[in-house]
């Protein structure tokens, strides 16, 4: 315990690298995930390839990753860059699916009847199906954050500084408090963006709020039919 | 007016859902198109605002070829009301409603305040704005739909089942409401149902159709029971059973209407207090 009150500086500083290399692989991961899984959910012929594909991606082992991400993009072997774009990938490949079904999960009536009162081609993806995915979207999100967060542990192993750092550094110098704030503060890491990412939910999909106030104003609904 | 001129549709699988159907829908009536599956009556509702492209044939409004139509400003200048209501689940009532007015530019806040005086033109509080579709009852969110569809006070009401979906009681609360509406608003409201009853109770004009939508018999209700065309009619509007061929008999103090299969029907009172109860049930 001692070692952690005298080194407070460093779990923080860790932290933050932490932050830094995962959030944006995260976000990242979902913007290209969103016109890939589109694609997947539009063209009956390219869903097979595209998802199949996609999928693949995440039994790629990220050692080799490593070292073939610099070759490709260009960037020193011992950027923190690699890898930002190594969890990308990993992002990638488990969100493409979730966004296809997640499109293919909106009510064929509700899309048909937007088309009916004036939505245009673009709108009904911004404005219906994109929203109405939402809470698939969300679920998927959440399991890419956890994994994020957990997965970028390995870059201390090319030397991008984050929480694993916290292990190598612990297992080199036989320092087991060390090791132990490390898998604490990963987990706890891991469980503040799924907090965040279920508390995003609540704003942006407000309609699918816990059952308990829509069954309360269900039944004021009701009430209120009998009055009306 | 609504003209159909030998329109056909074949789909690309090669079902004939319309064949030649030519038509005039006179503005601020009701023409029902009743059918049973498969007469091609939610296509013909669809090319009205172009959802379904005609094969072959025109179709006008007010003398406009609707083929020169943008479709997505000519779908924002007609109403639609379908069952399940349609309503974006994601979008409160009071949004539902201003759906269409803001997609055409209204501003927001006069969108809000014409979607509010809406539902009370449909009989909903205005307490309910507020919530979700979900949060509503199957008979609430039919009445949203039905503002929905009169947000842009179009001339053109299109109406695809709406009240399908309701339980019996609803439905016929939701058919007197737009019998009220109509008498109010005066739309060219073109209805699509597979109930007869429904049908006769509507419709200024009652189109039925067969298979392909071949119109089978057009008229007012009235003239469809007393001179049915033909026997298919006949049977659909179930004069062949005897069920609309009523008489009288007199039973003790009360006269009695029965069909022909002696099963009662209803009984003969006095022009009188009975005709209010309609209005009554709300």
């Amino acid at each position: 315990m001692t070692w952690i009150w005298s080194n407070l500086d460093l779990l923080w500083d860790r932290t933050l690298d932490h932050l830094v290399l995962s959030v944006p692989p995260i976000i990242l991961g979902f913007l290209i995930a969103v016109p890939l899984g589109w694609l997947a959910n539009r063209y009956r012929a390219g869903r097979g390839v595209i998802l199949t594909a996609s999928g693949l991606l995440y039994a790629i082992p990220s050692l080799p990753l490593f070292f073939v991400i610099p070759a490709i993009v260009g960037t020193s072997l011992r950027s923190p860059l690699n890898l930002v774009i190594a969890l990308t990938i990993y992002g990638i490949a488990l969100m493409v699916r979730v966004v296809a079904d997640g499109l293919a999960s909106v009510d064929t009536d509700v899309r048909q009847s937007a088309v009916a009162v004036g939505y245009s081609g673009w709108s009904i993806f911004w404005q219906v199906e994109l929203p109405l995915a939402g809470p698939v979207l969300l679920a998927g999100l959440r399991v890419v954050a956890v994994s994020t967060v957990s997965l970028a542990t390995v870059g201390a192993v090319i030397g991008a500084q984050s929480l694993g750092s916290l292990f190598t550094d612990g297992f080199q110098r036989g320092i087991q408090a060390e090791i132990i704030a490390g898998i604490v503060l990963t987990v706890a890491l891991a469980l503040l963006l799924d907090g965040a990412l279920v508390v995003l939910g609540r704003l942006l999909l407000p309609w699918t709020r816990p059952a308990t106030t829509s069954r309360r104003a269900l039944r004021a609904a009701q009430l209120g039919e009998v009055s009306a | 007016m609504i003209e159909f001129r030998s329109v056909s549709k074949k789909f690309p699988d090669g079902t004939v859902a319309v064949d030649d159907f030519s038509l005039a829908f006179p503005s601020h009536r009701t023409t029902v198109l009743v059918g049973s599956s498969g007469s091609g009556k939610t296509t013909l509702l669809r090319m009205i605002n172009r959802m379904v492209d005609p094969s072959s044939g025109t179709i006008e409004i007010d003398g406009a070829d609707i083929a020169r139509l943008e479709p997505v400003p000519l779908r924002r200048s007609i109403g639609y009301v379908m069952q399940n209501s349609g309503l974006l689940p994601h979008r409160t009532v009071i949004d539902n409603v201003a759906t269409v007015p803001l997609l055409r530019g209204v501003p927001r806040k006069k969108a809000r305040a014409d979607a509010l005086a809406l539902l009370g033109t449909v009989g909903l509080d205005q307490t309910l704005a507020d919530r979700y579709p979900s949060q509503l009852s199957g008979g609430q969110q039919q009445r949203v739909g039905v503002a929905r569809g009169l947000a842009v006070n179009p001339n053109i009401l299109l109406m695809d089942e709406p009240f399908g979906a309701v339980d019996p009681i609803v439905r016929a609360e939701l058919q007197q409401e737009l019998i009220r509406l109509q008498s109010e608003l005066g739309k060219t409201v073109v209805f699509v149902t597979h109930d007869i009853e429904e049908a006769f109770l509507l419709g200024d004009q009652v189109v039925i159709l067969r298979d392909g939508g071949r119109i089978a018999q057009v008229g007012a209700p009235a003239d469809i029971l007393a001179n049915p065309a033909d026997d298919f009619v006949a049977s659909f509007i179930g004069a062949d059973r005897g069920k609309r061929a009523l008489h009288l008999e007199r039973r003790g103090d009360s006269d009695l209407l029965l069909d022909s299969a002696g099963r009662l029907a209803g009984v003969l009172v006095q022009q009188g207090p009975t005709a209010t109860d309609a209005r009554a049930d709300r």
